[in-house]
Parts: C-alpha cells; sequence; structure tokens
C-alpha cells in the first residue's frame, strides 16, 4: 500500500516545495523567457538599443544556409558521438561482466575519465593531434598519414567525436555494467543449455534484456552531444574549419557572443529547446514501445 | 535417451572442497533424487553435469562418452531451473522454440513441435503469452515444455517445484513423474524436500557436506539407512537418536533393555522411527507424554526419556493414552531397531 502524508494548511508544503521552484525560476524559467523575448528583437551593432522585428530573426534563420547546414552538422555529430559512446561502452562492459579476477581494479580505472571536463578532455585531445606538437599527429605523420584537422573537415568532425565521445563511454559503461549483472545468471545459462553462444545469447537474450537502459542513455546522450559537447568544440575547432565542427549549439554562442547578433542567438536557442524537446517526446512515444521493461 | 556415469567426481571451489568424490551410475532412464539440506553440494553437482560449472576431478560420461570438457549445449541435456529462468521478453511458444530454432530447425517443424509439446503440458492456450502474464504453475510449465521440445537426452531439475505453492506443488510432482515415465528420458532431480525424494525417485543420493550418504531406492533408504545422516534426513516426522549401549547381549538405554539383533558392544546410537513404535503395557520403552499432535489418520506424541533424550511417537489413530498425564509404555519389533557407530555414524548391521 502507498502511503501518503498528506498537509492540512498550504504554507508548509508551499516551503517545501519553495526551493526547487526558485532554482528552476532562477536558472530555467528566467533565462528561456528572456531568450524568447530577446528573439523577438534585433539590437543594433553597438548593443546599445534594438528594434523590435517579430518573428523576423526565425525567418532570417529558416533561409540562412549556413543555420540548416549547421542543423545538418549536428545531426551528424550527435549521430556518431551518440553511437561512438554508446557502443565501446557496452563492449567494454560486456567484458568487464566476464572477468572474475581483479574486476573491480579495471571498472575503476573504465570509470576514471569521466571524472575529466569535457573542456580539459577537449584540450588533452588536442595536444595529442595538435598538428605542430601532437604525438598522434606526428606518429600518423610517421606512417604517411598527413593529419591536419585545421584544414580537413573530416578530420576535425573525427576528433570532436572522439573527443566528445572518449569521457561518455565511462559513463555509459557503468550503466550498462549495472544493467547486465542485473541479469538473472540463470536465464544466460538457460540460453547456453538452449544451444545459444555467447554473442548469440548476447544478441537475443541480453540486449533485448538491456533495453530499458539502452533507452534511457540514447536520449541521455544525445542530450548531451546536442549540449555539452560546448566545451570540446570550442577548444579544439572553435566550430571550424569552415564551419565543419558548428552545431546548433555552438552556433548560438558564436552568433551571440563572438558575431554580437543577440536577436538570432536567441532564436536559435529557443529553436534548439524545440528541437531537444521534440525529439524527447518522439523517444519516449515511439522507442520506449519497443522497449522491454 | 541415455545413461550417466559419475566417476569419482569433485568439485573444488578455491580451497573449499564443496563435492568430495560422488559415483554414480544412472540407469538409461531412471529418475534419480539428489535430496540434502542447503549447502551440501547437490545443485553444484547438478550443475557440473549441466556443465554450468567446471568438474575439478573424476569424470562425466553421458550416454557412455566423456562429456566433461563439453559445453553445456553439446551435451545434449535440458534443465528446470528454480526460478525457471524463462526468457521474459519472448512468448511462451518463444521461449519453448528457441532451442529448436538455434538448432537451425525449419519455422513449421519448430511450431510444431512446440505445439505437440504445448498440448502434452496444456499450454496450448498460453502460446502467445509473454512470462509475466502467467502463473507461478504456467510459468513451471513453460520451463518443462522447453526442456521437452528438443527431446534431450537427459532432464535436469534444480529444485523446480520449491517456488510453488503446497498444493500445486503435489500436483506438479505427478505430472513430472508422468512426464518422465512417458517419454522415458533420464533424469537427475535435486531436492530438499524429503517427500518429493521418497514419491519421485526410482532411486535416490542423500548428500550432506559433499559427500553421497547413502545411493538406494527410496524404500532401501528408509528401511536400512546406511548412516545416521540419511536415517535422520528421511522419514517424517524424522526418527529418534537415543544413546544406548550394548551389555551382557541387550541394549540398554537408561533402565530399559532392548534385545540387541547386532550383538555389538559398547555405546553406539540408537535409531527408532517414530511411527515403528506401539503402545504396550509391558514395552520396554517409557516415554513421559508432553504434547500430542492429533493428525487424525494418527497422533504425535512428544516427550522425553527416563534418560532425558526427546523422544516422538507416531500412533495410529486417535490417541489419548498418557496424554497430559505422563507416562506411556512403548515397544518396538527388532526389525524396525537401527544400530549405528556413536562416532562415525555409520550403519551396524
Amino acid at each position: 500500500m502507498e502511503k501518503r502524508v498528506t498537509f492540512k494548511g498550504w504554507l508548509l508544503p508551499l516551503c517545501l516545495i519553495a526551493p526547487q521552484v526558485f532554482i528552476s525560476a532562477v536558472f530555467f524559467f528566467y533565462p528561456a523567457g528572456q531568450a524568447i523575448w530577446q528573439s523577438l528583437f534585433i539590437p543594433d551593432p553597438f548593443g546599445l538599443s534594438s528594434r523590435f522585428v517579430g518573428l523576423g530573426n526565425f525567418e532570417y534563420l529558416l533561409g540562412d544556409s549556413y543555420y540548416r547546414a549547421s542543423f545538418i552538422t549536428t545531426a551528424i555529430f550527435s549521430t556518431l558521438v551518440t553511437l561512438a559512446a554508446m557502443i565501446p561502452a557496452l563492449f567494454l562492459a560486456v567484458m568487464a561482466d566476464r572477468l572474475v579476477k581483479s574486476a573491480g581494479a579495471y571498472r575503476t580505472l573504465l570509470i576514471w575519465p569521466y571524472a575529466v571536463a569535457p573542456a580539459v578532455a577537449g584540450v588533452l585531445w588536442l595536444f595529442m593531434f595538435n598538428t605542430r606538437v601532437g604525438v598522434v599527429a606526428w606518429y600518423l605523420g610517421q606512417l604517411g598519414y598527413d593529419w591536419n584537422h585545421v584544414l580537413n573537415q573530416n578530420e576535425a568532425m573525427g576528433l570532436v567525436v572522439v573527443a566528445s565521445a572518449w569521457g561518455r563511454i565511462s559513463y555509459n559503461f557503468l550503466f550498462f555494467l549495472a544493467a547486465l549483472q542485473a541479469v538473472p545468471r540463470s536465464i544466460i545459462e538457460a540460453a547456453a543449455i538452449d544451444g545459444a553462444r555467447f554473442w548469440r545469447r548476447f544478441f537475443t537474450i541480453v540486449l533485448p534484456l538491456l533495453s530499458p537502459t539502452t533507452f534511457f542513455l540514447l536520449v541521455v546522450n544525445i542530450v548531451y552531444a546536442f549540449f555539452e559537447t560546448f566545451g570540446v568544440i570550442h577548444t579544439i575547432t572553435s566550430g571550424g574549419p569552415q564551419q565543419a565542427t558548428t552545431i546548433l549549439v555552438y552556433k548560438v554562442f558564436s552568433d551571440g557572443f563572438v558575431g554580437q547578433d543577440l536577436g538570432s542567438s536567441a532564436a536559435q536557442s529557443v529553436i534548439l529547446l524545440l528541437v531537444v524537446g521534440l525529439l524527447t517526446v518522439l523517444q519516449f512515444k515511439y522507442i520506449e514501445k519497443r522497449v522491454h521493461y | 535417451m541415455a545413461t550417466v556415469t559419475l566417476d569419482n567426481i569433485t568439485k573444488r571451489f578455491g580451497r573449499d572442497e564443496v563435492i568430495k568424490g560422488v559415483s554414480l551410475d544412472v540407469a538409461d532412464g531412471e529418475f534419480i533424487v539428489i535430496v540434502g539440506p542447503s549447502g551440501c553440494g547437490k545443485s553444484t553437482l547438478l550443475r557440473m553435469v549441466a556443465g554450468l560449472e567446471t568438474i575439478t576431478s573424476g569424470d562425466l560420461r553421458i550416454g557412455g562418452v566423456r562429456a566433461n570438457d563439453r559445453e553445456p549445449m553439446d551435451r545434449d541435456i535440458a534443465m528446470v531451473f528454480q526460478n525457471y529462468a524463462l526468457y521474459p521478453h519472448m512468448s511462451v511458444a518463444q521461449n519453448m522454440g528457441y532451442g529448436l530454432k538455434i538448432a537451425g530447425l525449419p519455422r513449421a517443424e519448430i511450431a510444431a513441435k512446440v505445439a505437440d509439446a504445448a498440448r502434452l503440458l496444456q499450454l496450448t492456450e498460453l502460446l502467445d503469452r509473454k512470462p509475466r502474464q502467467l502463473s507461478g504453475g504456467q510459468r513451471q510449465r513453460v520451463a518443462m515444455g522447453r526442456a521437452i521440445v528438443r527431446a534431450p537426452s537427459v532432464f535436469l531439475f534444480d529444485e523446480p517445484l520449491s517456488n510453488l505453492d503446497a498444493k500445486l506443488r503435489v500436483q506438479m510432482r505427478l505430472e513430472i513423474r508422468e512426464l518422465q515415465a512417458k517419454l522415458g528420458i533420464t533424469a537427475l532431480y535435486v531436492t530438499h524436500d524429503q517427500v518429493e525424494a521418497m514419491t519421485m525417485a526410482d532411486r535416490m543420493i542423500v548428500m550432506n557436506a559433499g559427500r553421497a550418504e547413502q545411493i538406494g531406492t527410496p524404500l532401501d533408504v528408509y528401511e536400512r539407512p546406511a548412516t545416521l545422516f540419511a536415517a535422520q534426513f528421511i522419514g517424517s516426522p524424522s526418527m529418534n537418536v537415543v544413546n544406548a549401549e550394548g551389555r551382557d547381549g541387550a541394549l540398554h538405554l537408561g533402565e530399559a533393555a532392548l534385545p540387541n539383533s547386532t550383538g555389538h558392544a559398547g555405546p553406539v546410537k540408537l535409531g527408532l522411527r517414530p511411527e515403528h513404535l506401539r503402545p504396550d503395557p509391558e514395552g520396554p520403552i517409557t516415554m513421559q507424554v508432553q504434547l500430542a499432535e492429533p493428525l487424525g489418520a494418527n497422533t504425535l506424541l512428544h516427550g522425553r526419556l527416563a534418560t532425558g533424550d526427546s523422544f516422538t511417537a507416531s500412533l495410529p489413530g486417535v490417541h489419548t493414552a498418557g496424554q497430559g498425564s505422563g507416562a506411556l509404555r512403548l515397544s518396538v519389533a527388532a526389525e524396525h531397531m537401527h544400530l549405528f557407530d556413536a562416532h562415525s555414524g555409520a550403519r551396524l548391521g
């Protein structure tokens, strides 16, 4: 039986929810409201005055080929980051789950990258692949491959994807490992007796049983790729070369704070808000149906 | 269908030897029950036959072929688990057909075999359901169905009835036995329930602390328990065991003297089954009754002997003698007296 506590007055319940309401108001509703309000204006080049333009900012953005390109870049980037963060994590978790000896040590080591902040991870990867002093770039040069992510768009995209996914693998690994360990041993044993060998068991029994975790991680990783990768992109490529790594959230920043077009920047963040909201709703509505809880 | 041979099988986890050399020959189509208290190694033994645990030493032969190093799937066995281990994301039909699908059988053939097994187990109506929509008894049947569709050489059961309620357990006990007899498939069945062991087994292994205390037919074990442990584990209520001493050609329990058929002298353990005691005004055993439990068909009388040993007698019908007041005199036939070595617990005579 569910136990419910009911309050008689209204003062105490109000006090109890006040901190959450306060935080949401200050850090979400107020800035989001500001963004929506600002998206309706165009400031002058010096930021001294602004002119009301209605939906003009949105109209301009939808016709802007750079903005449309940024959408495609974001789609490619977030797909790649999600895949690159989840597939290796699942593989490592499956391997760690099979370990008997010193499993704890491997687990701890595999969790460490998560402790590295995205911007720091970005700098780390930048140094390794730096075209002049990077270790990896130098070795690639020895092998006859001329690594230059400053000029090559695909290499730039590859590098920011790897740098963004790297720390994320640890996070996903933790969840996958916990989920794997929650799969009842006897089900795996039953499948083994039924004749399924390891990978067959994995794809027909284990993976379906992991689907709630996989679904959760999918949502969380896509949201991560959309927003939290800003630091990585800012430190490694700053959106370049030729805007090849300018994802939507980076364009919000560069148009607003570098280009000083606050109206467009605000309009972009409103669109971003809608896109992510829509994506999450779609995921819950369609993918969740295929998830076996 | 196959024979199963265990030849001095042992299992070690680190330094702990949990199975200390078990040997057994199972005939084709025989139903063997492995019974013992929790922690005696009975499940480990079964899992070694299944291939889910490695065998530390000794030989396992299934159908005459050494199977120690074979993978579970290559041993031609099927196992029913205590928690059924059904695949939660598959329907009943998919659960039962999974093994056949992996074996690469054509779809139509799988469907036919699953339908046959479902008919046998009265699961036809439930084939499209998911395991979570089934009751405990139905899940048990699906687990059975999954085992029989593959027509294995050996069935392995790991306490399959312990999650069911008492009534269903009795019913499934009969069904499993009938099914096994009908299919004629060799079966090894692990349980901690001595009633299951008595009713189902062709032969049973009584296990204790990694050793087979006795291997024999249920009546064998009941009538001639090889050790004190087997004597006390099999039979309900369990056997009375009292200290006695062989002296002057008789067995002395304190004041009482009983005939000594073995002629063994010195301290021994005397085992007397409660149901073998008879009220007898001239009987040598005097029991102070403290509590009577009328069960209808018989009455259990609990009390103590003059020596202080606690003692139980099961007398037929409703029995009021000695209730509350105290003394009840009992006698026992010589063939129902079991003597065990006071130290090793091995049967004497």
